[in-house]
């Protein structure tokens, strides 16, 4: 059934804004919630997809920006995780100060191309960085919720530990998804690399060799994905095959 | 210091273009004319901050496609490409 909606909606049905009501917010990490939104006549998404959000304040001004949906493609509520971006306009609004209860407006879901479809075969390799992390593990939560094989390895590069997102979800482990933590700051003791930037030793000992013919989804913040991905052309890897989503300069 | 590059990916204009265009244009393809590569709207690199939209080619900087919108207009040049291939809606 939600098959048949998630059709329509790539298929060019009408895009509108609707009224999407927040429902609960969960704490995912120090900087971090994930708001659930109650979204009636959604048509359903495609892992990886993002929407629009809009605020309008009384006097009339009104400001957009695009969230990823978190929630595997079944859900039916809609699930954003939003990263504090400190000095930011939408952001601490969204964290702070929208009570559950109140309204936005949501546009979505858009893009057709940063996308993960179970029908897809090929090993998957996941580069995210901060919350860079949310649109892959709509990736990694569809693939467990339609029980897919499709072998996933996940190379997640985050600040410290207090920052890691989904941490106890992606904790209980999914047969078949690896998972490498690249730590830039600090990092557990437990850890066996040493706190620093993603590096091509990383991305070619924790992903897949460039002749398994991976498809790379890598996100993050503009500057992440600009080295990310030129590591991974570097490394064998062809750009048709890196599909990026470039978050902003601090998203 | 290394200046953090201010540009997105096509795919954060998708809402934007299909609420003007109908249909899903981040996986339209294109060629530009300024170097030859042929590339999705998605893999574009995307100024948004600006009145409009800016896509620009990832290989050569080049400007493909602007959007300006005001109140009851629409500017849209494609100038910087020799086509623009839209899958059809279904
Ligand atoms: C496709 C897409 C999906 C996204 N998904 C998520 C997600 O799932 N979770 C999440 O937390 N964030 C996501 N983002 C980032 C999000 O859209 C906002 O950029 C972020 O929340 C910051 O917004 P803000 O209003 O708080 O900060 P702003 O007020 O927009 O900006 C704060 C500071 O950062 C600078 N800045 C931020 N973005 C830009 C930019 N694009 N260009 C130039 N300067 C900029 C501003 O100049 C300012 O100094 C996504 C972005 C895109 C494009
Ligand atoms: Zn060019």
């Amino acid at each position: 059934m939600a098959r048949t909606a998630v059709s329509r909606r790539l298929g060019g049905g009408p895009l509108r804004w609707r009224a999407a009501r927040l429902t609960d917010r969960r704490i995912e990490s120090e900087a971090a919630r994930t708001l659930v939104f109650e979204v009636p006549g959604w048509p359903g998404h495609v892992a990886g997809q993002h929407l629009d959000v809009r605020l309008t304040a009384e006097d009339g001004y009104s400001t957009q920006r695009s969230y990823s949906v978190a929630s595997a493609a079944e859900d039916e509520n809609v699930e954003l995780t939003v990263q504090r971006v400190s000095d930011g306009e939408v952001s601490p609004y969204l964290l702070d100060d929208l009570a559950l209860g109140d309204l936005v407006e949501l546009r979505g879901p858009v893009g057709g191309w940063f996308v993960w479809r179970p029908e897809q075969t090929e090993p998957v390799l996941l580069v995210g960085g901060g919350s860079g992390l949310v649109p892959l593990m709509a990736m990694v939560r569809t693939r467990r919720a339609v029980g897919s094989r499709t072998p996933f390895r996940l190379v997640y590069s985050v600040r410290s530990p207090e920052y890691q997102l989904f941490a106890s979800e992606l904790r209980r482990g999914d047969p078949g998804l690896d998972k490498t933590y690249v730590y830039t700051r600090s990092a557990p003791p437990e850890s066996p690399r040493p706190p620093g930037r993603v590096t091509a030793s990383d991305l070619s000992s924790a992903g897949w060799p460039p002749d398994f013919e991976p498809t790379c989804y890598v996100c993050g913040s503009t500057g992440f994905v600009e080295k990310a991905a030129g590591l991974l052309v570097a490394l064998g890897h062809h750009p048709g095959r890196i599909r990026t989503e470039r978050f902003g300069p601090s998203g | 210091m290394t200046l953090t590059p201010d540009f997105l990916d096509g795919n954060a204009a998708a809402g934007d273009l299909e609420s003007v265009f109908g249909t899903d244009m981040t996986v339209a393809t294109g060629r530009c004319r300024g170097c030859g590569q042929r590339m999705s709207l998605a893999q574009t690199r995307a100024y948004l901050r600006g009145p409009g939209i800016v896509l620009r080619c990832p290989g050569c900087e080049s400007v493909l496609l602007r959007l300006v919108r005001s109140a009851d207009q629409m500017w849209l040049d494609t100038g910087g490409l020799d086509y623009l291939r839209i899958p059809a809606p279904q």
